[in-house]
Protein backbone atom coordinates (compact mmCIF):
# COMPACT_ATOMS: atom_id res chain seq x y z
CA UNK A 1 0.00 0.00 0.00
CA UNK A 2 1.11 3.56 -0.71
CA UNK A 3 2.50 5.56 2.17
CA UNK A 4 -0.57 7.71 2.77
CA UNK A 5 1.52 10.58 4.11
CA UNK A 6 3.14 10.96 0.69
CA UNK A 7 -0.13 12.20 -0.81
CA UNK A 8 -0.90 15.87 -1.35
CA UNK A 9 -4.20 17.27 -0.09
CA UNK A 10 -5.75 17.12 -3.55
CA UNK A 11 -4.57 13.52 -4.13
CA UNK A 12 -5.73 12.35 -0.70
CA UNK A 13 -9.11 14.07 -1.10
CA UNK A 14 -9.82 12.26 -4.36
CA UNK A 15 -8.89 8.90 -2.92
CA UNK A 16 -10.85 9.47 0.29
CA UNK A 17 -13.91 10.26 -1.80
CA UNK A 18 -13.26 7.11 -3.89
CA UNK A 19 -13.08 5.20 -0.56
CA UNK A 20 -9.66 3.77 -1.38
CA UNK A 21 -8.80 4.33 2.28
CA UNK A 22 -10.56 5.90 5.24
CA UNK A 23 -9.98 9.22 6.98
CA UNK A 24 -9.10 7.25 10.13
CA UNK A 25 -6.40 5.34 8.23
CA UNK A 26 -5.01 8.58 6.84
CA UNK A 27 -4.95 10.23 10.27
CA UNK A 28 -3.37 7.15 11.87
CA UNK A 29 -0.61 7.23 9.25
CA UNK A 30 0.23 10.79 10.23
CA UNK A 31 0.01 10.10 13.96
CA UNK A 32 2.51 7.26 13.65
CA UNK A 33 4.89 9.40 11.57
CA UNK A 34 4.66 12.19 14.15
CA UNK A 35 5.31 9.64 16.90
CA UNK A 36 8.54 8.60 15.19
CA UNK A 37 9.79 11.95 13.90
CA UNK A 38 8.73 14.66 16.29
CA UNK A 39 11.35 14.03 18.94
CA UNK A 40 14.00 14.81 16.33
CA UNK A 41 12.30 17.64 14.44
CA UNK A 42 10.34 19.28 17.30
CA UNK A 43 7.65 20.58 14.94
CA UNK A 44 4.63 19.80 17.13
CA UNK A 45 4.48 21.22 20.66
CA UNK A 46 1.21 19.47 21.42
CA UNK A 47 -0.29 16.35 19.92
CA UNK A 48 -3.98 16.00 19.64
CA UNK A 49 -4.24 12.27 18.91
CA UNK A 50 -7.56 11.50 20.57
CA UNK A 51 -9.44 14.44 19.14
CA UNK A 52 -7.84 13.83 15.73
CA UNK A 53 -9.15 10.26 15.73
CA UNK A 54 -12.63 11.50 16.66
CA UNK A 55 -12.58 14.12 13.91
CA UNK A 56 -11.42 11.52 11.37
CA UNK A 57 -14.19 9.15 12.44
CA UNK A 58 -16.76 11.89 11.93
CA UNK A 59 -15.28 12.54 8.47
CA UNK A 60 -15.62 8.88 7.58
CA UNK A 61 -19.32 9.00 8.46
CA UNK A 62 -19.78 11.90 6.07
CA UNK A 63 -17.60 10.40 3.34
CA UNK A 64 -19.54 7.12 3.54
CA UNK A 65 -22.68 9.05 2.69
CA UNK A 66 -20.96 10.81 -0.18
CA UNK A 67 -20.97 14.05 1.81
CA UNK A 68 -18.22 16.17 3.27
CA UNK A 69 -16.41 19.43 2.69
CA UNK A 70 -13.42 20.34 0.54
CA UNK A 71 -11.00 19.24 3.26
CA UNK A 72 -12.98 16.29 4.58
CA UNK A 73 -10.68 13.96 6.50
CA UNK A 74 -7.50 15.92 5.69
CA UNK A 75 -5.06 16.02 8.66
CA UNK A 76 -3.61 19.46 9.31
CA UNK A 77 -1.15 21.01 11.74
CA UNK A 78 -2.14 24.30 13.39
CA UNK A 79 0.36 26.99 14.39
CA UNK A 80 0.25 27.58 18.15
CA UNK A 81 -0.83 31.20 17.49
CA UNK A 82 -4.36 30.12 16.51
CA UNK A 83 -6.90 29.88 19.33
CA UNK A 84 -8.24 26.31 19.42
CA UNK A 85 -11.03 25.53 21.86
CA UNK A 86 -9.86 23.65 24.96
CA UNK A 87 -6.51 22.90 23.29
CA UNK A 88 -3.08 24.34 24.21
CA UNK A 89 -2.78 27.85 22.67
CA UNK A 90 0.32 29.55 23.99
CA UNK A 91 2.03 31.33 21.09
CA UNK A 92 5.00 29.21 22.22
CA UNK A 93 5.51 31.62 25.11
CA UNK A 94 6.11 30.81 28.78
CA UNK A 95 3.77 33.64 29.76
CA UNK A 96 0.75 31.79 28.35
CA UNK A 97 1.45 28.63 30.38
CA UNK A 98 -1.61 26.44 30.57
CA UNK A 99 -3.81 28.66 28.38
CA UNK A 100 -6.67 26.81 26.72
CA UNK A 101 -9.17 29.19 25.14
CA UNK A 102 -12.92 28.71 25.39
CA UNK A 103 -13.27 29.77 21.78
CA UNK A 104 -12.08 28.80 18.31
CA UNK A 105 -10.36 31.17 15.89
CA UNK A 106 -12.42 31.92 12.79
CA UNK A 107 -9.77 30.57 10.42
CA UNK A 108 -9.49 27.21 12.16
CA UNK A 109 -13.28 27.00 12.52
CA UNK A 110 -13.52 27.48 8.74
CA UNK A 111 -11.14 24.54 8.26
CA UNK A 112 -13.10 22.28 10.64
CA UNK A 113 -16.34 23.30 8.93
CA UNK A 114 -14.81 22.05 5.68
CA UNK A 115 -13.95 18.72 7.31
CA UNK A 116 -10.25 19.06 8.22
CA UNK A 117 -8.73 17.08 11.10
CA UNK A 118 -6.43 18.72 13.69
CA UNK A 119 -3.29 16.69 14.39
CA UNK A 120 -1.88 19.12 16.95
CA UNK A 121 -0.31 22.52 17.55
CA UNK A 122 2.86 23.58 15.81
CA UNK A 123 6.01 25.16 17.16
CA UNK A 124 6.82 28.79 16.30
CA UNK A 125 8.91 31.73 17.42
CA UNK A 126 7.54 33.16 20.66
CA UNK A 127 4.59 35.43 19.76
CA UNK A 128 5.69 35.06 16.11
CA UNK A 129 8.74 37.23 16.78
CA UNK A 130 11.73 35.75 15.01
CA UNK A 131 13.00 34.40 11.71
CA UNK A 132 14.52 31.08 12.81
CA UNK A 133 12.08 29.51 15.28
CA UNK A 134 14.81 29.75 17.91
CA UNK A 135 12.89 32.11 20.20
CA UNK A 136 10.25 29.45 21.01
CA UNK A 137 9.84 28.52 24.67
CA UNK A 138 9.67 24.93 23.41
CA UNK A 139 13.08 24.96 21.75
CA UNK A 140 14.12 25.22 18.11
CA UNK A 141 12.55 23.30 15.23
CA UNK A 142 14.90 21.33 12.98
CA UNK A 143 14.76 21.77 9.21
CA UNK A 144 14.41 18.42 7.41
CA UNK A 145 16.87 19.81 4.84
CA UNK A 146 20.63 19.63 5.49
CA UNK A 147 23.65 20.61 3.44
CA UNK A 148 24.91 17.72 1.33
CA UNK A 149 27.29 15.56 3.37
CA UNK A 150 26.66 17.50 6.57
CA UNK A 151 24.91 16.58 9.81
CA UNK A 152 24.64 20.17 10.99
CA UNK A 153 21.11 21.07 12.09
CA UNK A 154 19.59 23.99 10.17
CA UNK A 155 16.74 26.30 11.10
CA UNK A 156 13.45 26.00 9.20
CA UNK A 157 13.03 29.78 9.26
CA UNK A 158 10.40 31.56 11.27
CA UNK A 159 8.19 32.43 12.76
CA UNK A 160 6.11 29.58 11.26
CA UNK A 161 9.03 27.15 11.54
CA UNK A 162 6.97 24.29 12.96
CA UNK A 163 4.46 24.65 10.14
CA UNK A 164 7.19 24.61 7.48
CA UNK A 165 9.06 21.62 8.91
CA UNK A 166 5.85 19.65 9.51
CA UNK A 167 4.76 20.14 5.90
CA UNK A 168 8.22 19.53 4.39
CA UNK A 169 8.81 16.38 6.48
CA UNK A 170 5.26 15.15 5.83
CA UNK A 171 4.12 15.20 9.42
CA UNK A 172 0.86 16.78 8.23
CA UNK A 173 -0.86 17.27 4.89
CA UNK A 174 -0.81 21.05 5.24
CA UNK A 175 -0.46 23.64 7.99
CA UNK A 176 -1.80 27.00 9.03
CA UNK A 177 0.70 29.79 9.51
CA UNK A 178 0.76 33.54 10.00
CA UNK A 179 2.87 36.27 8.43
CA UNK A 180 3.63 39.69 9.96
CA UNK A 181 6.91 40.44 8.16
CA UNK A 182 7.66 37.23 6.27
CA UNK A 183 6.74 34.48 8.74
CA UNK A 184 4.97 32.32 6.13
CA UNK A 185 7.13 32.99 3.07
CA UNK A 186 10.62 32.82 4.59
CA UNK A 187 10.12 29.41 6.28
CA UNK A 188 8.40 28.13 3.13
CA UNK A 189 11.47 29.17 1.12
CA UNK A 190 13.83 27.50 3.63
CA UNK A 191 11.99 24.16 3.48
CA UNK A 192 10.99 23.77 -0.18
CA UNK A 193 7.30 24.36 0.53
CA UNK A 194 4.71 26.80 -0.82
CA UNK A 195 3.52 29.60 1.46
CA UNK A 196 1.11 32.42 0.73
CA UNK A 197 0.37 35.53 2.75
CA UNK A 198 -2.92 36.82 1.41
CA UNK A 199 -3.96 40.48 1.17
CA UNK A 200 -4.51 42.15 4.55
CA UNK A 201 -8.17 41.59 5.41
CA UNK A 202 -8.58 38.41 3.32
CA UNK A 203 -8.52 36.13 6.40
CA UNK A 204 -10.11 36.98 9.71
CA UNK A 205 -7.65 37.65 12.51
CA UNK A 206 -10.25 36.85 15.15
CA UNK A 207 -9.02 34.33 17.70
CA UNK A 208 -5.40 34.50 16.53
CA UNK A 209 -2.98 35.76 19.19
CA UNK A 210 -2.16 39.30 18.06
CA UNK A 211 1.41 40.44 17.34
CA UNK A 212 1.14 43.56 15.12
CA UNK A 213 -2.50 44.00 14.20
CA UNK A 214 -2.02 46.17 11.11
CA UNK A 215 0.40 43.63 9.58
CA UNK A 216 -0.71 40.16 10.77
CA UNK A 217 -2.37 37.83 8.25
CA UNK A 218 -3.04 34.10 8.31
CA UNK A 219 -2.24 31.84 5.37
CA UNK A 220 -1.31 28.25 4.57
CA UNK A 221 2.01 26.45 4.15
CA UNK A 222 1.50 23.53 1.77
CA UNK A 223 3.38 21.00 -0.35
CA UNK A 224 2.41 22.48 -3.68
CA UNK A 225 0.58 25.41 -5.24
CA UNK A 226 -2.69 23.52 -5.63
CA UNK A 227 -2.79 22.50 -1.96
CA UNK A 228 -2.09 26.10 -0.91
CA UNK A 229 -5.01 27.23 -3.12
CA UNK A 230 -7.36 24.64 -1.59
CA UNK A 231 -6.39 25.60 1.95
CA UNK A 232 -6.57 29.37 1.45
CA UNK A 233 -10.04 29.09 -0.07
CA UNK A 234 -11.22 27.42 3.12
CA UNK A 235 -9.40 29.80 5.48
CA UNK A 236 -10.39 33.10 3.80
CA UNK A 237 -13.59 35.10 4.07
CA UNK A 238 -15.28 37.99 5.77
CA UNK A 239 -16.01 37.73 9.50
CA UNK A 240 -18.24 39.98 11.60
CA UNK A 241 -15.83 39.45 14.52
CA UNK A 242 -12.93 41.13 12.68
CA UNK A 243 -13.90 44.55 11.33
CA UNK A 244 -10.73 44.64 9.20
CA UNK A 245 -11.74 41.48 7.34
CA UNK A 246 -12.92 42.43 3.88
CA UNK A 247 -16.35 41.68 2.45
CA UNK A 248 -15.37 40.44 -0.98
CA UNK A 249 -16.10 37.06 -2.52
CA UNK A 250 -13.32 34.49 -2.06
CA UNK A 251 -11.96 33.46 -5.45
CA UNK A 252 -11.88 29.93 -6.80
CA UNK A 253 -8.12 29.82 -6.44
CA UNK A 254 -7.68 26.27 -7.64
CA UNK A 255 -9.32 27.00 -10.99
CA UNK A 256 -6.69 29.68 -11.68
CA UNK A 257 -3.99 27.00 -11.73
CA UNK A 258 -2.96 26.00 -15.23
CA UNK A 259 -4.18 29.16 -16.93
CA UNK A 260 -1.66 30.72 -19.29
CA UNK A 261 0.34 33.75 -18.17
CA UNK A 262 0.75 34.88 -21.77
CA UNK A 263 0.71 38.66 -21.98
CA UNK A 264 0.99 39.15 -18.22
CA UNK A 265 3.37 41.92 -17.22
CA UNK A 266 5.87 40.76 -14.59
CA UNK A 267 7.82 43.54 -12.89
CA UNK A 268 11.45 43.07 -11.77
CA UNK A 269 12.33 45.64 -9.10
CA UNK A 270 15.95 46.78 -9.25
CA UNK A 271 15.99 47.65 -5.53
CA UNK A 272 15.78 43.95 -4.62
CA UNK A 273 19.30 43.42 -5.95
CA UNK A 274 21.05 44.02 -2.64
CA UNK A 275 24.71 44.12 -1.61
CA UNK A 276 26.13 40.85 -0.45
CA UNK A 277 23.35 38.76 -1.96
CA UNK A 278 24.74 35.35 -2.96
CA UNK A 279 25.23 34.85 -6.69
CA UNK A 280 23.03 31.79 -6.53
CA UNK A 281 20.04 33.87 -5.49
CA UNK A 282 20.66 36.26 -8.38
CA UNK A 283 20.99 33.29 -10.76
CA UNK A 284 17.74 31.79 -9.45
CA UNK A 285 15.97 35.10 -10.00
CA UNK A 286 17.26 35.19 -13.59
CA UNK A 287 16.00 31.67 -14.09
CA UNK A 288 12.56 32.74 -12.90
CA UNK A 289 12.61 35.63 -15.36
CA UNK A 290 13.43 33.19 -18.18
CA UNK A 291 10.61 30.86 -17.16
CA UNK A 292 8.09 33.69 -17.40
CA UNK A 293 9.53 34.91 -20.67
CA UNK A 294 9.25 31.38 -22.08
CA UNK A 295 5.65 31.21 -20.87
CA UNK A 296 4.83 34.33 -22.86
CA UNK A 297 4.82 36.90 -20.07
CA UNK A 298 6.30 40.33 -20.61
CA UNK A 299 9.23 41.16 -18.33
CA UNK A 300 9.44 44.81 -17.28
CA UNK A 301 12.17 46.47 -15.20
CA UNK A 302 10.57 48.53 -12.45
CA UNK A 303 11.62 50.65 -9.50
CA UNK A 304 10.24 50.62 -5.95
CA UNK A 305 12.42 53.40 -4.56
CA UNK A 306 11.46 53.15 -0.87
CA UNK A 307 12.20 49.42 -0.57
CA UNK A 308 15.27 49.95 1.61
CA UNK A 309 13.20 51.78 4.22
CA UNK A 310 10.61 49.05 4.67
CA UNK A 311 12.59 47.05 7.20
CA UNK A 312 13.54 49.96 9.50
CA UNK A 313 9.95 51.28 9.32
CA UNK A 314 8.70 47.80 10.16
CA UNK A 315 10.92 47.73 13.26
CA UNK A 316 9.04 50.76 14.55
CA UNK A 317 5.50 49.83 13.55
CA UNK A 318 5.58 46.15 14.53
CA UNK A 319 7.16 46.58 18.00
CA UNK A 320 4.89 49.56 18.70
CA UNK A 321 1.79 47.50 17.99
CA UNK A 322 3.26 44.52 19.83
CA UNK A 323 3.99 46.55 22.96
CA UNK A 324 0.33 47.49 23.03
CA UNK A 325 -1.04 44.03 22.17
CA UNK A 326 1.18 42.28 24.70
CA UNK A 327 0.20 44.60 27.54
CA UNK A 328 -2.62 42.17 28.32
CA UNK A 329 -0.19 39.55 29.69
CA UNK A 330 -0.21 40.76 33.25
CA UNK A 331 -0.41 37.63 35.37
CA UNK A 332 -4.00 38.38 36.31
CA UNK A 333 -6.25 37.13 33.55
CA UNK A 334 -4.45 34.15 32.09
CA UNK A 335 -1.20 32.24 32.02
CA UNK A 336 1.80 32.64 34.24
CA UNK A 337 1.77 34.61 37.50
CA UNK A 338 4.83 35.37 39.59
CA UNK A 339 3.65 36.91 42.85
CA UNK A 340 5.34 40.14 43.97
CA UNK A 341 5.06 42.54 46.92
CA UNK A 342 2.23 44.46 45.30
CA UNK A 343 0.31 44.46 42.04
CA UNK A 344 2.95 46.42 40.08
CA UNK A 345 5.66 44.12 41.35
CA UNK A 346 3.55 41.13 40.27
CA UNK A 347 3.17 42.60 36.79
CA UNK A 348 6.88 43.29 36.48
CA UNK A 349 8.04 39.94 37.80
CA UNK A 350 5.49 38.00 35.74
CA UNK A 351 6.44 39.75 32.53
CA UNK A 352 10.18 39.45 33.22
CA UNK A 353 9.83 35.70 33.79
CA UNK A 354 7.26 35.05 31.08
CA UNK A 355 8.71 36.82 28.03
CA UNK A 356 11.86 35.64 26.27
CA UNK A 357 14.70 37.97 25.22
CA UNK A 358 13.43 38.76 21.70
CA UNK A 359 9.91 39.56 22.88
CA UNK A 360 11.27 41.70 25.71
CA UNK A 361 13.50 43.63 23.28
CA UNK A 362 10.60 44.34 20.97
CA UNK A 363 8.27 45.42 23.76
CA UNK A 364 10.91 47.85 25.00
CA UNK A 365 11.54 49.24 21.50
CA UNK A 366 7.79 49.60 21.02
CA UNK A 367 7.30 51.27 24.37
CA UNK A 368 10.17 53.65 23.65
CA UNK A 369 9.01 54.74 20.19
CA UNK A 370 5.51 55.38 21.49
CA UNK A 371 6.64 57.20 24.63
CA UNK A 372 6.06 60.87 25.18
CA UNK A 373 8.36 63.07 23.09
CA UNK A 374 9.40 60.32 20.67
CA UNK A 375 6.10 59.49 19.01
CA UNK A 376 6.49 61.98 16.14
CA UNK A 377 10.15 61.19 15.52
CA UNK A 378 9.58 57.46 15.28
CA UNK A 379 6.05 56.16 14.99
CA UNK A 380 4.53 58.98 12.97
CA UNK A 381 7.53 59.11 10.65
CA UNK A 382 7.36 55.33 10.13
CA UNK A 383 3.67 55.51 9.23
CA UNK A 384 4.46 58.21 6.68
CA UNK A 385 7.22 56.09 5.19
CA UNK A 386 4.71 53.26 5.06
CA UNK A 387 2.46 55.44 2.90
CA UNK A 388 5.40 55.95 0.53
CA UNK A 389 6.15 52.21 0.38
CA UNK A 390 2.55 51.48 -0.52
CA UNK A 391 2.57 54.28 -3.09
CA UNK A 392 5.61 52.70 -4.82
CA UNK A 393 3.56 49.57 -5.43
CA UNK A 394 0.46 51.52 -6.50
CA UNK A 395 2.53 53.39 -9.06
CA UNK A 396 3.85 50.26 -10.77
CA UNK A 397 0.46 48.56 -10.71
CA UNK A 398 -1.10 51.71 -12.23
CA UNK A 399 1.54 51.53 -14.94
CA UNK A 400 0.12 48.16 -15.98
CA UNK A 401 2.34 45.71 -14.05
CA UNK A 402 0.32 42.62 -13.07
CA UNK A 403 2.71 41.18 -10.51
CA UNK A 404 6.25 41.45 -9.20
CA UNK A 405 8.89 38.72 -9.10
CA UNK A 406 11.64 38.74 -6.45
CA UNK A 407 13.72 36.25 -4.47
CA UNK A 408 11.94 35.15 -1.25
CA UNK A 409 14.99 35.41 1.00
CA UNK A 410 18.56 36.71 0.71
CA UNK A 411 20.01 33.29 1.65
CA UNK A 412 19.19 29.61 2.12
CA UNK A 413 18.55 28.14 5.60
CA UNK A 414 21.32 28.78 8.14
CA UNK A 415 22.59 26.82 11.12
CA UNK A 416 20.87 26.67 14.47
CA UNK A 417 22.78 28.89 16.89
CA UNK A 418 24.34 31.03 14.12
CA UNK A 419 26.72 33.23 16.11
CA UNK A 420 26.55 36.33 13.95
CA UNK A 421 22.78 36.41 14.08
CA UNK A 422 22.71 35.73 17.81
CA UNK A 423 25.11 38.60 18.44
CA UNK A 424 23.32 41.17 16.27
CA UNK A 425 19.51 41.33 16.27
CA UNK A 426 19.55 43.42 13.05
CA UNK A 427 21.31 40.57 11.14
CA UNK A 428 18.37 38.33 11.95
CA UNK A 429 15.94 41.05 10.83
CA UNK A 430 17.56 41.08 7.38
CA UNK A 431 16.04 37.67 6.62
CA UNK A 432 12.81 39.51 5.95
CA UNK A 433 14.26 42.17 3.65
CA UNK A 434 12.31 40.91 0.58
CA UNK A 435 9.12 39.92 2.35
CA UNK A 436 8.45 42.78 4.77
CA UNK A 437 7.57 45.34 2.08
CA UNK A 438 4.52 43.22 1.23
CA UNK A 439 3.16 43.39 4.80
CA UNK A 440 3.83 47.11 5.01
CA UNK A 441 1.73 47.61 1.86
CA UNK A 442 -0.91 45.00 2.79
CA UNK A 443 -0.39 43.08 -0.47
CA UNK A 444 -0.55 39.35 -1.17
CA UNK A 445 2.74 37.46 -1.62
CA UNK A 446 3.54 33.83 -2.33
CA UNK A 447 6.82 31.93 -2.01
CA UNK A 448 7.34 29.00 -4.36
CA UNK A 449 10.29 26.58 -4.32
CA UNK A 450 12.38 27.33 -7.38
CA UNK A 451 15.68 25.49 -7.03
CA UNK A 452 18.47 24.20 -4.80
CA UNK A 453 21.69 25.95 -3.86
CA UNK A 454 25.10 24.33 -4.26
CA UNK A 455 24.75 22.65 -0.87
CA UNK A 456 21.43 21.18 -1.97
CA UNK A 457 19.24 23.50 0.13
CA UNK A 458 15.95 24.81 -1.26
CA UNK A 459 15.54 28.41 -2.41
CA UNK A 460 12.30 30.21 -3.17
CA UNK A 461 11.02 32.91 -5.47
CA UNK A 462 8.36 35.36 -4.35
CA UNK A 463 5.49 36.78 -6.37
CA UNK A 464 3.80 39.95 -5.14
CA UNK A 465 0.31 40.72 -6.40
CA UNK A 466 -2.22 43.53 -6.46
CA UNK A 467 -4.62 43.73 -3.52
CA UNK A 468 -6.96 40.71 -3.55
CA UNK A 469 -5.32 39.28 -6.70
CA UNK A 470 -4.52 35.96 -5.01
CA UNK A 471 -5.87 34.13 -8.08
CA UNK A 472 -3.19 35.75 -10.24
CA UNK A 473 -0.54 34.59 -7.78
CA UNK A 474 -1.69 30.97 -7.87
CA UNK A 475 -1.85 31.12 -11.66
CA UNK A 476 1.66 32.51 -11.95
CA UNK A 477 3.15 30.43 -9.12
CA UNK A 478 2.20 27.32 -11.01
CA UNK A 479 4.53 28.38 -13.85
CA UNK A 480 7.50 28.30 -11.46
CA UNK A 481 6.37 25.00 -10.00
CA UNK A 482 6.03 23.42 -13.45
CA UNK A 483 9.46 24.63 -14.51
CA UNK A 484 11.33 23.94 -11.27
CA UNK A 485 9.61 20.73 -10.17
CA UNK A 486 9.04 19.75 -6.55
CA UNK A 487 11.71 19.38 -3.88
CA UNK A 488 11.65 16.77 -1.13
CA UNK A 489 14.31 16.40 1.56
CA UNK A 490 16.06 13.03 1.77
CA UNK A 491 14.73 11.36 4.88
CA UNK A 492 17.34 11.08 7.68
CA UNK A 493 15.16 11.71 10.72
CA UNK B 1 19.28 58.51 18.53
CA UNK B 2 20.61 56.29 21.26
CA UNK B 3 19.42 55.51 24.76
CA UNK B 4 21.31 55.67 28.07
CA UNK B 5 20.91 53.17 30.87
CA UNK B 6 18.41 55.34 32.77
CA UNK B 7 16.18 55.57 29.71
CA UNK B 8 16.28 51.79 29.33
CA UNK B 9 15.19 51.41 32.96
CA UNK B 10 12.47 54.04 32.58
CA UNK B 11 11.08 52.34 29.47
CA UNK B 12 11.18 48.95 31.21
CA UNK B 13 9.21 50.49 34.05
CA UNK B 14 6.63 51.84 31.58
CA UNK B 15 6.41 48.38 30.00
CA UNK B 16 6.12 46.72 33.43
CA UNK B 17 9.05 44.40 32.86
CA UNK B 18 11.50 43.96 35.74
CA UNK B 19 15.08 44.48 34.56
CA UNK B 20 18.14 44.07 36.79
CA UNK B 21 21.27 46.16 36.19
CA UNK B 22 23.05 43.48 34.22
CA UNK B 23 20.07 42.85 31.93
CA UNK B 24 19.53 46.59 31.53
CA UNK B 25 23.08 47.03 30.35
CA UNK B 26 22.84 44.18 27.78
CA UNK B 27 19.50 45.55 26.66
CA UNK B 28 20.97 49.03 26.23
CA UNK B 29 23.49 47.76 23.69
CA UNK B 30 20.88 45.77 21.79
CA UNK B 31 18.35 48.59 21.72
CA UNK B 32 20.98 51.00 20.45
CA UNK B 33 21.87 48.64 17.62
CA UNK B 34 18.21 48.51 16.61
CA UNK B 35 17.71 52.26 17.00
CA UNK B 36 20.82 52.85 14.90
CA UNK B 37 19.28 50.74 12.15
CA UNK B 38 15.99 52.59 12.40
CA UNK B 39 17.75 55.95 12.09
CA UNK B 40 17.99 55.48 8.30
CA UNK B 41 14.42 56.69 8.13
CA UNK B 42 15.65 60.21 8.78
CA UNK B 43 16.93 60.28 5.17
CA UNK B 44 13.39 60.02 3.79
CA UNK B 45 11.62 63.17 2.67
CA UNK B 46 8.20 62.90 4.32
CA UNK B 47 7.04 66.48 3.71
CA UNK B 48 3.35 66.54 2.93
CA UNK B 49 2.97 62.76 3.23
CA UNK B 50 -0.03 61.54 5.22
CA UNK B 51 0.64 58.81 7.77
CA UNK B 52 -0.91 55.47 6.93
CA UNK B 53 -4.01 54.69 8.92
CA UNK B 54 -5.34 51.70 7.01
CA UNK B 55 -3.51 49.55 4.53
CA UNK B 56 -6.68 48.58 2.63
CA UNK B 57 -9.15 51.23 1.51
CA UNK B 58 -12.32 50.36 3.35
CA UNK B 59 -15.07 52.23 5.07
CA UNK B 60 -15.28 51.59 8.80
CA UNK B 61 -17.86 48.89 9.41
CA UNK B 62 -20.62 49.64 11.85
CA UNK B 63 -22.85 47.26 13.72
CA UNK B 64 -26.16 47.71 15.48
CA UNK B 65 -25.79 48.91 19.06
CA UNK B 66 -27.29 45.79 20.59
CA UNK B 67 -26.12 43.09 22.96
CA UNK B 68 -25.50 39.97 20.88
CA UNK B 69 -23.11 38.07 23.10
CA UNK B 70 -22.16 37.84 26.73
CA UNK B 71 -23.15 36.19 30.00
CA UNK B 72 -20.00 34.08 29.93
CA UNK B 73 -18.23 35.08 33.12
CA UNK B 74 -17.03 31.53 33.70
CA UNK B 75 -15.43 31.36 30.25
CA UNK B 76 -13.80 34.74 30.77
CA UNK B 77 -12.10 33.76 34.03
CA UNK B 78 -11.48 30.12 33.08
CA UNK B 79 -7.78 30.67 32.45
CA UNK B 80 -6.98 33.05 35.31
CA UNK B 81 -4.30 32.03 37.82
CA UNK B 82 -6.56 32.92 40.76
CA UNK B 83 -10.36 33.28 40.72
CA UNK B 84 -13.11 33.62 43.29
CA UNK B 85 -16.82 33.76 42.40
CA UNK B 86 -15.94 34.66 38.81
CA UNK B 87 -13.71 37.55 39.90
CA UNK B 88 -10.02 37.86 39.08
CA UNK B 89 -8.06 37.80 42.31
CA UNK B 90 -5.04 40.05 42.88
CA UNK B 91 -3.09 41.31 45.89
CA UNK B 92 -4.73 44.18 47.75
CA UNK B 93 -4.36 47.39 45.72
CA UNK B 94 -5.99 49.97 48.05
CA UNK B 95 -4.82 50.34 51.65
Amino acid sequence: MTDLTSLTISQASKRLKAKEFSAVELTESYLSVIERANQTLNAFVVRNDDQAREMAKASDVKLAKGEGGTLEGIPLGIKDLFGTRDVHTQACSHILDGFKPRYESTVTQNLWDDGAVMLGKLNMDEFAMGSSNETSYYGPVINPWRNAGSNQALVPGGSSGGSATAVAARLCAGATATDTGGSIRQPAAFTGTVGIKPTYGRCSRWGIVAFASSLDQAGPIARDVRDAAIMLKSMAGVDAKDTTSVDMPVGDYESAIGKSVKGMKVGIPKEYRIDGMPEEIEALWQKGIEWYRDAGAEIVDISLPHTVYALPAYYIVAPAEASSNLARYDGVRYGLRVDGNDITDTYEKTRAAGFGDEVRRRILIGTYVLSSGYYDAYYLRAQKVRTLIKRDFENVFNDGIDMILTPSTPSAAFAIGDEEMAADPVKMFLNDVFTVTVNMAGLPGISVPAGLDKGGLPLGLQLIGKPFAEEDLFQAAHVIEQAAGGFIADKWW
Amino acid sequence: MSVDIDTVKRVAKLARIALDDEKASTMQGELNTILGFIDQLNEVDIDGVAPMTSVVDTAMKKRKDVVDDGDRAEDVVANAPEVEDNFFMVAKVIE
